[in-house]
């Protein structure tokens, strides 16, 4: 491209990141990346958690002020100084986490998201271009309904949709098919492919998934802590090119391998029913059992009541009605029926549901048994030291990065406060583990490991419920899968037997 | 009846006429209030400012001659404290509880302190329009002698209704109470329209005070409030946060509030503390009634602190 040109005026642009570092104090986020997005190509930006990929993509979209490095919009060095500067280019980012308003309409929304907000809005007149706009677009949203009310699904085509709405030309998409089921995210991504192969858009998508990679995208540039690790197209790579190059020379947990048979009934729920905060039912009458070494995956979109089934398990929440039964006995997740039946739990989002962010690592693990010996004397003198020898050998076992057991758990990086939570919950004798989400946003080495363990404690006699939204996973380690939709368990098969296609149709409610 | 007697009537008329005289204060610093905590904020702050806006806008009132520039005045008083509620909350790590706690106290301290001179004088009082002209009955017409200010109230709830759903500053307000992390995506200034949206609704607290020296009762004195900024507060969480049920439970609190005096009127005595307290029951009743520990409120803006 000619130093100089300008990009036209309607149709796609490319990127360029030249030599990009960023220094955040002492750490080095970004170490001279060099990124090429050419314009009219869907382009995936692959590498781990932490590797600096969303450090690039905010540097990108003025976010963050590199501290070297130039931005090049189609062809032109460009100043980038904040969202509205990128915007004004032509930018625009959809994110993980959305920035939708809940309460709002849809129209509401998109209307907000423009520069030039009218003082009053005319709705009629709104509406009616809206309606305009939306027959040119590949995929439909429900213009009257509130964001709270419309899926995870039609939230992320509403996130693309305002994009394009706000004429945006060159989309960056931070991990967009993670609420997703696999039938969606190939909708979604195959539309925005044809509107760039139309030339009509260029895409950055921020992704782990090689599947979604190799699918779309025509180059692919991989980052690994920071650094350039690999770029080319996508056609030219493997897969497991694309892992050794995110990953690096780093060893990985072995998974043993699935031993012995499901023996007994463990862990039976009947007629369970739970409301969610606003006091809708969102777990409806449902009834599973899980037998002694065995893993049952339940699999869903996010949302369809799995977070209010397993805080019921884990006693955060009230069940309105129904029995939840552990061994025979009813269970009620006392501190003593769970110390009686050797239950565990590995909750999503462990900082918020597994720990007390403030109070030491050494005391975090010793969260089950603090008030008994050899921690405590006559349940109520704690024995300080005998916490943090504890806490010394469990450290070294599960491999957490500390600097002490002292340290306040918060100070720890996703993966290893899952690490701790993990030597907390699987460090002892397991009969019954109830696991959601357990690898959220963690990087290969943890997941590695938590899968390891879930499959040893399996293997060890112990009944596993995991909650994922991750298809790939629940594939791997479950042994019987299904599906929960809108608060009702509506498919089940053995994880053998079970087809993707299948489990993504009952996923999405067909 | 030439000697005005209407018997038991006058109690249901007492209460109509209470529920439009005294629910005005409500009104304003409802619909005031309504419009801080949609941005996601709430002031606590203004029960003193109901009784800053009271003292200013009777000291204007006296000073000038003229009780509209004391509603202005008291306006202003108003949109300074909530301007000084904002600027403190806008600070890191600030609790906008506990700051709206201590703009209580400061406010109705400093107007004590303020207002001691103004005790004795009296001051030019707002005007009323009469509309029981057509009634013989002296009960009646008292009853519908009515404010301009709460005319003013009446026709604010709705035109804030249609505000937070067809104007750029109405959208704006509710982003930021929803979201701020999507105002912020939108390149939107939370502080800064959380600040305006407080200085709003001190600027109204402020005229629901004046009317409280201006009008009903009508004088200034330290006794003049009787926790009704504070009370205005529960009814916007009662109502919703939506500025019509606002109308409607200001009048429901001023209906009650007007309960004791329309009884003691037809010589009911026993009692009169209680039917006194028949707001602060009723307050009480509907936050055991519409609050459950199982779920949050519907309609809460979810950047609302007691919300989260």
């Amino acid at each position: 491209m000619i130093i100089g040109e300008t990009p036209p005026p309607s149709g796609a642009f490319g990127v360029d990141a030249v030599a990009m570092t960023m220094r955040f104090g002492d750490f080095l986020a970004l170490d001279n990346v060099e990124l090429k997005v050419r314009p009219g190509s869907f382009h995936a930006l692959l590498g781990e958690n932490g590797a600096g990929k969303s450090t690039l993509v905010k540097c990108i979209m003025g976010y963050y002020h590199a501290t070297e490095g130039d931005i090049l919009v189609g062809g032109r060095e460009q100043a980038i100084g904040n969202p509205k500067d990128a915007h004004a280019l032509g930018l625009g980012m959809v994110y993980q986490h959305f920035t939708l308003v809940p309460a709002m309409t849809v129209a509401e929304n998109l209307v907000l998201a423009r520069d030039d907000v009218p003082a009053v809005v005319n709705w009629p007149k709104e509406m009616k271009e809206l309606e305009a706009f939306l027959s040119r677009m590949p995929f439909k949203v429900p213009l009257g309904a509130k964001v709270a009310d419309i899926s995870a699904g039609e939230r992320q085509k509403c996130e693309i949709l305002k994009q394009l709405y706000l004429k945006r030309r060159f989309l960056i998409l931070d991990e967009p098919t993670s609420v997703l089921t696999p039938a969606e995210a190939d909708e979604v991504l195959g539309m925005l492919r044809d509107m760039v192969v139309r030339g009509e858009l260029t895409i950055l998508m921020i992704t782990h998934k090689f599947r979604e990679v190799m699918a779309f995208a025509d180059d692919v540039t991989i980052l690994r802590r920071g650094k350039l690790a690999g770029a080319g197209k996508v056609a030219e790579l493997t897969p497991d090119a694309m892992a050794r190059a995110m990953i690096g020379a780093e060893q990985l947990a072995v998974q043993p391998a699935r031993t012995g048979a499901a023996g007994q009934t463990r862990l039976e729920l009947q007629k369970l029913r739970a409301l969610d905060d606003a006091g809708a039912v969102a777990v409806h009458d449902v009834s599973l059992t899980v037998r002694a070494g065995e893993i049952v995956g339940i699999a869903g979109v996010s949302g369809n009541g799995q977070r209010q089934l397993v805080e019921v398990l884990a006693g955060q929440r009230e069940a309105e009605s129904g029995d939840i039964r552990v061994a025979g006995d009813l269970y009620r997740a006392s501190r003593e029926e769970m110390r009686r039946h050797k239950m565990s739990l590995l909750p999503e989002e462990p900082l918020k549901n597994a720990c007390v962010g403030g109070m030491s690592v050494a005391d975090n693990i010793a969260f089950r048994e603090f008030d008994r010996a050899p921690f405590a004397r006559g349940g109520w003198w704690l024995n300080r030291g005998a916490f943090r020898e504890e806490a010394r050998t469990k450290i070294a076992q599960y491999k957490i990065k500390t600097r002490t057991p002292d340290t306040p758990i918060s100070a720890l990086s996703g993966g290893n406060v899952q690490r701790a939570v993990l030597a907390r919950e699987l460090g002892g004798d397991v009969e019954v583990l109830i696991a959601a989400n357990p690898c959220f946003g963690l990087d290969f080495a943890a997941v590695a490991q938590i899968h390891a363990e879930i499959m040893a404690a399996r293997n060890r006699g112990a009944a596993v419920l995991l909650v994922s939204e991750d298809l790939d996973e629940l594939l791997e380690l479950s042994d019987r899968l299904v599906v929960m939709f809108r608060g009702e368990f509506v498919y089940e098969a053995r994880t053998s037997e079970a087809e993707l296609t299948v489990i993504g149709r009952h996923m999405a409610g067909h | 009846m030439a000697d005005g007697s209407i018997g038991l009537w006058t109690v249901p008329l007492a209460v109509l006429g209470g529920a439009i005289r005294v629910s005005t204060p409500f009104l304003f610093v409802s619909l005031g209030e309504c419009i801080t905590e949609r941005s996601g904020r709430i002031n606590l702050g203004l029960e003193g400012t109901l009784v800053m806006g009271a003292m200013s806008a009777y000291g204007i009132s006296y000073v000038t001659g003229s009780p509209w520039l004391g509603v202005l005045a008291a306006g202003i008083t108003g949109a300074l404290l909530g301007a000084l509620h904002a600027g403190i909350c806008s600070l890191p790590r600030v609790n906008d509880v506990a700051v709206g706690i201590a703009l209580m106290l400061f406010g109705t301290g400093l107007a004590f302190y303020l207002g001691k001179p103004l005790i004795e004088p009296t001051a030019p009082r707002l005007p009323a329009i009469d509309f029981g002209w057509w009634s013989d009955v002296p009960q009646v017409r008292a009853a519908l002698r009515v404010n301009v200010l709460f005319l003013i109230g009446l026709a604010l709830a709705p035109i804030l209704y249609w505000a937070f759903r067809t104007t750029r500053w109405g959208l704006l307000i509710r982003t930021a109470g929803e979201s701020s992390d999507a105002a912020r995506a939108m390149g939107h200034s939370v502080q800064l329209i959380r600040l305006r949206a407080t200085m709003v609704g001190g600027f109204l607290a402020g005229i629901g005070g004046s009317f409280l020296s201006l009008f009903y009762p009508g004088s200034w004195n330290e006794g003049l409030s009787s926790g009704q900024g504070i009370t205005a507060v529960a009814l916007v969480i009662f109502a919703r946060w939506d500025p019509l049920l606002c109308l409607w439970a200001s009048l429901a609190f001023g209906g009650a509030a007007a309960l004791g005096p329309a009884l003691q009127s037809v010589g009911v005595t026993s009692g009169y503390h209680l039917f006194n307290a028949a707001p602060y029951i009723l307050t009480l009743a509907i936050m055991i009634v519409t609050c459950s520990p199982k779920r949050t409120l519907t309609g809460a803006p979810a950047e609302l602190s007691i919300t989260r």
